[in-house]
């Protein structure tokens, strides 16, 4: 299994081939449903996003709360799919890099396509296994969003399955579910 | 008349619920541990792998299973001679889950309003009571903690009766199909046939919780249940939708007598950390 420092170069990331299960380690930042709406404002609105988006990866999830003596509370993929209607802007500005689970829409993977962005699955239920992975974690912007502020994640060997690849191929065509 | 501390009630609901945000009720360990030894696909064994290694992670750092610690929806069984004592049954439970949820670090995941104002409740309540008046004086009470995923896969139909049993197995595998990527499969899917749109709607939550492998009482609707079952997990969409033959770990029926007119089928589709539980007062 190959393994990959966050940020992503772009050689690493269109290396990447859909279906190959590959190990993070480096940043990665959170963002879900609530984040998604305030980050779109403030592209509409000409503001700078709380983060480097070019450079980032995107990791869909909102933590359970941490506990004493953790780092983190649980973090497993949330729904990618919630994410789908404003992720071609994102993709524009910039973004190259996404995790979450399940399918994205076919706007979001012509998008991807023809930017060369790549979406990474992580297994859906299983939050406390990722959370021995996240060795720092800070909270960087809309706190006041609880679970889904966005937050700075420092993590080491984060394992996700590549889903779909810079060339667009994604993985669930391979199989009866493949978005129609 | 029995008289029944509300507190006694809530003290179970906190020691419950903080229980299973942190391990898999026993049916469903069993279950997945099963699908694991007889999985087929090498990729799909190795996703069950993680999940039963989630699990084992969780009980251990009392890290909760799923971020998704979810809403929490009661179901009351009620003999109409109870009399409760010490407070307001909803106000209990709901108190109840602000203690589970605070003091074990769970995901407070209500928001205020669905529309307009869409603000964290911080204490993930409200929670959802059910209430079933029967005879008598039992008191009853279920607990789900219904994760999101799986809930947005869900979907109730009105059917026709000339749609009949060949209309309720399409509305159930089309709702499988559509769900599978994104309900973090193995799924356990809980139908509810009969009734009004509502009804149809609560038995078919009502039926996820019913345990793993309990067929239901009527032999029709249990060979229907396991036809189903057969038909899910040989769809190939197994666990997380990315291939196997491991894709549904259960299917409960539940009935209501219907309009001559109509067959609603709700069917509410559970991801494979089913927290549920049961207490008797």
């Amino acid at each position: 299994m190959r393994s990959f420092t966050l940020p992503l170069r772009e050689a690493d990331r269109l290396s990447l081939v859909c279906g190959e299960n590959i190990l993070l380690s480096g940043v990665m930042y959170t963002a879900r449903d609530a984040a998604h709406l305030k980050m779109t404002q403030a592209l509409k609105n000409g503001e700078a996003l709380p983060f480097d988006l070019p450079s980032a990866c995107l990791y869909y999830a909102g933590p359970s709360p941490t506990a004493e003596g953790e780092i983190i509370g649980s973090i497993g993929p949330t729904t990618a799919g919630r994410m789908d209607a404003v992720t071609p802007l994102l993709i524009e500005q910039g973004l190259r890099v996404t995790i979450g689970k399940g399918q994205r829409n076919l706007a979001v993977k012509q998008c991807m396509k023809q930017y060369g962005a790549i979406y990474l699955g992580a297994i859906g239920g299983a939050g406390a296994r990722y959370a021995t992975c996240v060795k720092a974690v800070e909270i960087i912007a809309y706190p006041e969003l609880q679970s889904e502020a966005i937050r700075k994640l420092t993590v080491e060997d984060f394992p996700v399955t590549v889903i779909i690849d810079a060339k667009g191929k994604d993985r669930y065509d391979d199989f009866a579910v493949g978005v129609k | 008349m029995r008289e029944i501390d509300v507190q006694i009630i809530a003290n179970f609901a906190t020691q419950e619920l903080a229980k299973l945000a942190f391990a898999y009720p026993s049916d469903v360990k069993e279950s997945l541990t099963l699908a694991f030894q007889n999985e087929q696909n090498p990729s799909a064994k190795d996703i069950l792998g993680v999940l039963l290694e989630n699990e084992e992670i969780a009980s251990r750092r009392h890290i909760p299973l799923c971020q998704d610690t979810g809403m929490v929806v009661f179901f009351a069984k009620l003999g109409q001679e109870v009399r409760f004592i010490n407070g307001n049954l909803k106000e209990a439970l709901d108190n109840a889950v602000k203690q589970a949820y605070g003091d074990h670090f769970l995901r407070k995941s209500v928001v205020k309003d669905p529309l307009f104002d869409r603000r964290n409740s911080l204490d993930n309540t409200p929670s959802i009571l059910h209430v079933d008046l029967v005879d008598g004086d039992p008191f009853e009470l279920e607990i789900l903690t219904k994760g999101f995923g799986s809930e947005n896969m869900s979907r109730i139909v009105m059917l026709t009766p000339a749609d009949g049993i060949e209309g309720v197995k399409q509305a159930v595998m089309e709702t499988a199909r559509l769900a599978a990527p994104n309900a973090c499969l193995p799924m356990i899917l809980g139908i509810g046939i009969g009734g009004t749109m509502d009804v149809a709607a609560k038995i078919a939550k009502h039926a996820c919780l019913r345990p793993i492998g309990e067929p239901h009482p009527d032999p029709r609707y249990a060979a229907l249940e396991q036809e189903l079952l057969s038909m899910l997990n040989a769809t190939d969409y197994g666990p997380q939708g990315l291939g196997g033959d491991t894709t549904c770990l259960n299917v409960a029926i539940e009935t209501y007598p219907t309009h001559i007119a109509g067959l609603p089928v709700a069917i509410n589709v559970g991801c494979h950390v089913s927290r549920h539980s049961k207490g008797v007062f």
